[in-house]
């Protein structure tokens, strides 16, 4: 911008041009503007990067960083660097965990060590619990001395290739295996990587979550275009009267909304009531912790976003197209799908793509009605945070979700453009 | 029938019934779950459903006493409380910073302002569990987590885009020669921004501030990462409540909600015409 005013400055070659103290002057000014401008901007900016980007950027870090067994095992972790992956390590690396072992034992840190073997080798976490307490009260000296057999005689497991080759990797600070878990893929035993053989869970949840969010999208848009074309074209005291019905569910907590859902949704629920009293159905529907609560509720919710952008964009279409084409001799329906809804396309694809992105990020309303049935990639999510204490796995799934949104976003500033986000 | 022009056949006519019936529906299918809970809430049977003495009207199937139990237990007390002390907190926050930025965003000398309004406007888009997760780790380096600030803080951050978004709304319509105006006849720049901008923008600072209440308000996710029980809020409350222990309490709480709501979008709706008014639309 600075660039540009300048050559327009310099540009003015006529006699009656610029002197130079005006155009210093006039750049002294916009130096200012500037730097007011900045000045109001900063505080705000330093505290978004605070609040929120420092939050996000930690959690990107969290997701290859995990120094669990480092601070740990360090002892155990520096005898064993030269080990070359065959057979089972030298006795000093034994004994240095036979070491480690004892000092966690008595530090109570012992389970957290476990929990980390466990997730590279299952079935390694009672064991590493059980030695701990068998070597809690050893002697020192004598753990010095032979810790290496002691370990071997606890249980054999500890001489196994396998488990090495586990402590071996979670005693890397640095690891994509978060990753290549939360993409389904695993290493194999020459280093490269593969489909896990196990069960695949995250892709087909990322799966699910974008199959869900759509179905969710494609509803609000069959529900919502109907009611923004009859909103738009509705006489204005109709119009506006009619919009507080759209307006007040928008407006209304989530947590309200997912409660009614309940409440219309359970056994002995509402509908189900309604179904039975009217002989529809003699049993009651299962209906509560179902994908089907979940894209219901959902789509209850998420429907005044697609219906408030089509509006804005219905209202601004001049009728006159429409009666151009009747007039030409055009039918309603062949008028309506050739002049009419082209013209609406920029409010559908901002009503759908707001949609979409809100519903591949949901949390709450899956979480309450969706039993296991219903989960999203966010559910997945909070469990990895809160049940299984497996942060740095939330971490990475957490970190190709928000790729996933960004993309997502691109699209959604590509097509409708940012700045065009507006509150109804 | 009878106001339908001449020339429409009975096909338009049957599309416009059929386009009628089809909005009516949609609209029944938004309001019908919300206003189901309101009469769900005097039950007078522990239940989430209609009585049979509640279908027949028997004056003795309503109660109020789901709302008495909200005053006699001090969790739901404490979750008012504290949402109200994090909202108000962290709407002034998200506020104040955000109309000072906006009021910059809108200088046309502001460098970067694409991209620094896009970074303000970020916590928006971001799925709520992913900041959720990511404040959680961050927050408790500075032992945040489970504090009134730590909430207020994170609140205030997904408030600010939204005041952004109105300010900037109004300041568009905003003519700057006003402001000029008031500095040609010798006012000093702070003087000219507090007596002529800011009672121009100020429905769109109001309105800014309501939605940055309302998230707060509303907000839950965050709140189960970063609260410790002294902090729980009534979203929270209300979370744990239909995980655990469903009783009509929770109906209560929400029909109240659901008042709120509509005094919210009473005053939005009288800001709104205030502010046309005053730009002269």
């Amino acid at each position: 911008m600075m660039t540009a005013v300048s050559d327009q400055l310099h540009g003015a070659s006529s006699p009656d041009a610029l002197t130079r103290e005006e155009i210093l002057a006039s750049r002294r000014q916009l130096r200012r503007r500037r730097l007011v401008a900045l000045g109001l901007v900063a505080p705000l900016l330093a505290f978004i990067i605070f609040a929120f980007f420092a939050p996000i950027a930690t959690m990107l870090y969290r997701s290859v960083y995990n120094p669990t067994v480092v601070e740990l095992i360090p002892d155990t972790l520096a005898a064993l660097g030269t080990w070359d992956g065959t057979g089972t390590p030298d006795e000093p690396v034994l004994t240095a965990l036979a070491i480690d072992l004892k000092r966690l034992a008595n530090e109570r840190t012992a389970g957290r060590l476990g929990e980390e073997f466990n997730r590279a080798l299952p079935g390694t976490s009672s064991l590493v619990k059980s030695t701990a307490r068998k070597l809690r009260r050893a002697d020192d000296a004598e753990l010095a001395a032979s810790g290496a057999t002691m370990l071997g005689d606890i249980d054999e497991r500890w001489t196994s290739t396998d488990l090495w080759n586990a402590v071996r990797e979670t005693g890397r600070s640095f690891r994509e295996t978060y990753f290549l878990t939360a993409l389904d893929l695993e290493r194999t035993p020459e280093g490269g990587i593969q489909l896990r053989e196990s069960a695949r869970i995250y892709i087909p949840l990322y799966i699910k979550t974008l199959r869900i969010a759509l179905v969710i999208t494609v509803l609000t848009f069959l529900l919502g275009y109907p009611l923004a074309y009859y909103l738009a074209h509705a006489p204005p005291m109709r119009a506006n009267l009619l919009m507080v019905l759209v307006l007040l569910p928008f407006w209304t907590s989530l947590l309200v909304r997912t409660t009614a859902w309940i409440a219309l949704l359970q056994t002995n629920g509402v509908v189900n009531s309604l179904l039975m009293g009217v002989g529809l159905t003699s049993e009651p529907l299962e209906m509560m912790f179902t994908e089907f609560a979940t894209i219901v509720a959902m789509t209850h919710i998420l429907l005044p976003f697609m219906v408030l952008p089509l509006y804005s964009v219905m209202r601004g279409i001049d009728p006159s197209y429409m009666r151009a084409a009747m007039s030409l001799g055009s039918k309603p329906i062949p008028a309506f799908w050739r002049i009419y809804f082209p013209m609406t396309l920029p409010g559908v694809s901002a009503g759908g793509l707001l949609v979409f992105i809100i519903s591949v990020g949901y949390y709450i309303t899956p979480a309450l009605v969706g039993g296991t049935d219903g989960q999203m990639i966010s559910n997945i999510i909070a469990f990895h945070m809160q049940q299984s204490n497996n942060w740095e796995l939330a971490a990475a799934l957490g970190a190709l979700l928000l790729v996933l949104i960004m993309v997502l976003y691109w699209v959604y500033d590509r097509l409708v453009g940012a700045d065009n986000i507006k509150l109804a | 029938m009878a106001r339908f022009p001449e020339y429409y056949t009975l096909w338009d006519r049957t599309g416009i019934y059929a386009l009628r019936a089809v909005a009516g529906l949609v609209l029944f299918f938004l309001m019908a779950p919300i206003l189901v809970i309101i009469p769900l809430s005097f039950n007078a049977e522990p239940f989430f459903t209609f009585t049979e003495g509640m279908l027949a009207f028997d004056s003795e199937a309503y109660s109020l006493r789901w709302y008495g139990s909200i005053l006699e237990n001090p969790n739901w007390l404490l979750a008012i409380r504290n949402s109200f002390i994090v909202g108000i907190a962290a709407t002034i926050l998200a506020t104040t910073l955000g109309t000072l930025a906006a009021v910059g965003l809108a200088n046309s000398a502001m460098p970067y302002r694409r991209l620094i309004t896009a970074l303000l406007l970020s916590p928006m888009i971001v799925p709520l569990i992913i900041i959720a997760a990511g404040m959680f780790f961050f927050y408790t380096r500075f032992n945040l987590v489970g504090t009134h600030l730590g909430l207020i803080i994170a609140h205030a951050a997904l408030g600010v885009p939204f005041v952004i978004v109105t300010v900037t709304a109004t300041l568009a319509g905003f003519d700057r020669s006003l402001y000029n105006a008031g500095i040609g006849l010798g006012a000093s720049p702070m003087r000219a921004f507090r007596d002529i901008v800011l009672p121009i923008i100020r429905p769109g600072v109001i309105s800014g501030g309501l939605f940055a209440f309302v998230t707060s308000f509303d907000e839950v996710v965050l709140v189960l990462f970063l609260a410790g029980p002294d902090q729980r809020t009534i979203p929270r409350q209300m979370f744990s409540g239909l995980r655990e222990q469903i009783n009509p309490t929770i109906l209560a709480v929400a029909t109240l909600l659901v008042l709120v709501s509509g005094l919210l979008l009473v005053t939005r709706e009288l800001l709104r015409r205030r502010s046309d008014r005053l730009r002269g639309v």
